[in-house]
């Protein structure tokens, strides 16, 4: 029998949800584990195992030297390397230390800020190294994160859908909560994954996945802002999650440019 | 050679089976202990300076991204301080809910525990993947009752981790009442599962452990301690939740990303979790979980940290049996939510994540924008008692070679079910002998 490949699991700045995505695939873990050999898991396991592995899943965003220098090392190590969710893929909702004073935030939060250490920025792991497969959401969707490891597997190109949440709304059989409640819903700029929940809850999706393939955001928000929602409520509904993901930022930055010019 | 006074430093690469990633360092010397230092190297995501200026109608959807285990515990606390702040007052319809899905969530993260992290200790084993090949049939219901917390996170938040549906006022959208019934057989195996998963571990060899804890909860008059109540301790403390600051303290170690917490004057730890609330609240456990205290051979309440593993059994059981009951008597929420009217105000709450007190608090504006947010979560209030327990600990375990120490260490630290994600990476377990 073949050797199995080796998974390792590396954490960074996150909340623990994407890898606890592979822990919540109840029907599927143990299936998995057989698999491949778990080889890194901190969070599931006390068996660790050096590199090299044939396959590197990172959760979170780069905020500290230290794992600025230990991504590389992690890239040394690993055949493969998946980035799961929007701290990884994007930088995450810490990331809005990128428009901010972070001396100033270390002061709100820590009373002594001078035992903390920490960069201004909070950046995607691709800014870093090279990136085989970015895998988007805040969380993850679980069945995304098995077809992409299942497809490397049999070596083949993972099916991950790239459309707009937009579109899943119409395949729900969801009425659309822009048109019919003139919500701002950034589903028509974001990509599919959480199979549209936030429209299904009666409220405007707020861009889990980050921005869908030729997404337009310019123009979605030209037509909120033509439809009387302001500056004050798109600028944060684009900064959140994936604040730093390019589209997201850049339309967050021509909005704020906007409410600047209006003030 | 005596080993307890060789001068020489051991290291262990990484503390498991947590979440998050941080670190212990233990300094002896001549076998006496010189210092313990639980050190939380996560690093700071600032969630409390970049909430100042957001609407506070998306604090629920962003303090969930603190931890990804427990982000009910967040959302439900940022939404019963918010609500006082702006002096909105929820239904009983939509408290029961909130109840609800707090059930859910108290099953998916003591479910994962005990099963997954906690029970391989028991075996000395490093998994319950490894312990799925011993006893599959453990591991099996551990994965089964875990996901029917998952469910019914899905179900009412819309999803498990970061649920979409909680609100400001209540939820978004209320739940389809066909939902609920569809998960109820599975809720009735549910209970008597988490009932078998107690005793197994009731059954489990536990060292002779005790501390002398202040235990800490919330209490409540007619229920089991989830979204509200009075906060009590073992030593007569009863206070309202709005004079927590006057009782308890943050101080920031040099060690630590996570602020530490202690009781004041004396600036003494306490314990937060599962063993504190079963010992504080026994007799609002639900009817077989209750029984279930008594049957399985603890006098409660313990002080002994090693049967925390019963106490979320205990948990569980009663998470179930609670679910049970709200789902089969469900009525239609409506509204699903009640109007806000903004204003200027400010407002705290506390409430039990699965890991044990949790408290908020929020200033907001009239425009709808959060002033100031201070969040104190559960395992920085347990850092100092945890630490006080290594020094405690060690001296029974120093016979054996450090490495063997240093598992020991680990699997008490482990009893607390440490959340470091929440506290602020790398928990690093490092015995320094000179």
């Amino acid at each position: 029998m073949a050797t199995r490949p080796r998974l390792a699991v590396f954490k960074f700045a996150s909340c623990d949800g994407c890898q606890l995505s592979l822990l919540d695939a109840e029907d599927e873990l143990l299936e998995f584990a057989g698999a491949v050999e778990i080889a890194y898991f901190l969070e599931a396991t006390s068996a660790i195992a050096p590199g090299p592995y044939d396959i590197g899943l990172v959760e979170g965003s780069i905020t500290t030297a230290h794992d600025a220098q230990r991504i590389q090392d992690i890239r040394a190590q690993c055949r493969t390397l998946i980035t799961i969710g929007a701290c990884a893929t994007s930088g995450g909702i810490q990331a809005l230390r990128n428009w901010a004073d972070t001396d100033e935030f270390l002061q709100a939060v820590y009373a002594s800020p001078q035992y903390i250490s920490t960069l201004a920025t909070s950046t995607a792991i691709a800014d870093h190294v090279r990136v085989d497969f970015e895998l988007r959401g805040c969380p993850i969707n679980q069945f995304q994160l098995l077809e992409v490891v299942g497809a490397l597997l049999q070596g083949r190109t993972p099916r991950v859908a790239r459309h707009a949440v937009c579109l899943d709304c119409k395949r729900n059989g969801t009425v659309c909560v822009a048109v019919a409640q003139g919500l701002a819903c950034l589903g028509p700029i974001t990509q599919s994954g959480c199979g549209a929940l936030c429209p299904g809850c009666d409220r405007g999706c707020y861009g889990c996945f980050g921005p869908a393939l030729q997404a337009n955001p310019r123009s979605l928000s030209d037509q909120y802002l033509a439809t009387g929602h302001g500056p004050a409520q798109l600028l944060p509904l684009l900064r959140n999650y994936n604040a730093a993901a390019t589209a997201f930022r850049e339309e967050s930055e021509r909005i704020e440019r906007l409410a600047g010019a209006g003030d | 050679m005596d080993r307890r006074k060789a001068a020489r430093t051991i290291t262990i690469e990484a503390l498991t089976r947590v979440e998050g990633e941080g670190g212990l360092s233990v300094r002896l010397s001549d076998g006496a202990i010189e210092d313990v230092q639980l050190r939380i190297y996560e690093p700071p995501r600032f969630f409390e300076a970049f909430l100042r200026g957001r609407p506070l109608r998306e604090v629920p959807d962003i303090v969930a991204r603190i931890c990804g285990i427990c982000p009910v515990a967040y959302q439900m606390t940022a939404v019963h301080a918010i609500e006082r702040a702006l002096g909105a007052a929820i239904t009983p319809e939509i408290r029961r809910l909130r109840r609800l899905l707090y059930c859910g969530e108290w099953i998916e993260s003591h479910g994962l525990h005990m099963h997954l992290l906690h029970a391989p200790d028991f075996f000395n084993l490093p998994s319950g993947i490894a312990l799925a090949e011993q006893h599959p049939e453990a591991v099996t219901r551990g994965l089964r009752l875990k996901k029917q917390g998952n469910r019914l996170l899905e179900v009412l938040g819309g999803r498990a981790i970061h649920p979409v549906n909680v609100a400001v006022g209540g939820f978004y959208r209320a739940p389809k009442l066909e939902q609920f019934a569809e998960l109820v057989p599975d809720f009735e195996w549910g209970l008597e599962a988490a009932i078998e998963a107690t005793r197994w571990a009731a059954g489990f060899t536990f060292p002779e452990f005790t501390q002398n804890y202040e235990l800490v909860s919330l209490s409540h008059p007619d229920e089991y301690p989830m979204n509200e109540g009075r906060i009590v301790s073992s030593r007569g403390l009863s206070i309202e939740v709005d004079d927590y600051d006057r009782e308890f303290a943050e101080v920031h170690a040099a060690h630590s990303t996570a602020l530490q917490s202690e009781r004041l004057p004396a600036r003494t730890p306490y314990l937060v979790g599962p063993l504190a609330r079963v010992g504080l609240n026994l007799d609002r456990l639900s009817p077989k979980a209750r029984r279930l205290a008594d049957e399985v051979g603890i006098e409660w309440p313990s002080q002994n940290m090693f049967h925390s593993i019963v106490a979320r059994g205990l948990e569980l059981t009663h998470a179930f049996e609670e679910a049970l009951e709200i789902l089969r008597a469900a009525s239609q929420a409506r509204p699903s939510r009640v109007p806000l009217v903004d204003r200027d105000g400010e407002g705290c709450a506390a409430t039990e994540a699965p890991r044990g007190l949790i408290f908020h608090r929020y200033r907001v504006r009239a425009d709808g924008t959060v002033a100031e947010a201070n969040i104190i979560p559960p395992t920085s209030q347990n850092q100092r008692q945890i630490e006080a327990d290594l020094r405690g600990f060690l001296p029974t375990v120093l016979n054996g070679d450090d490495e063997a120490a240093a598992l020991e260490c680990e699997k008490l630290i482990r009893n607390y079910d440490p959340c470091i994600s929440c506290s602020t990476h790398f928990l690093k377990l490092q015995v320094e002998r000179t």
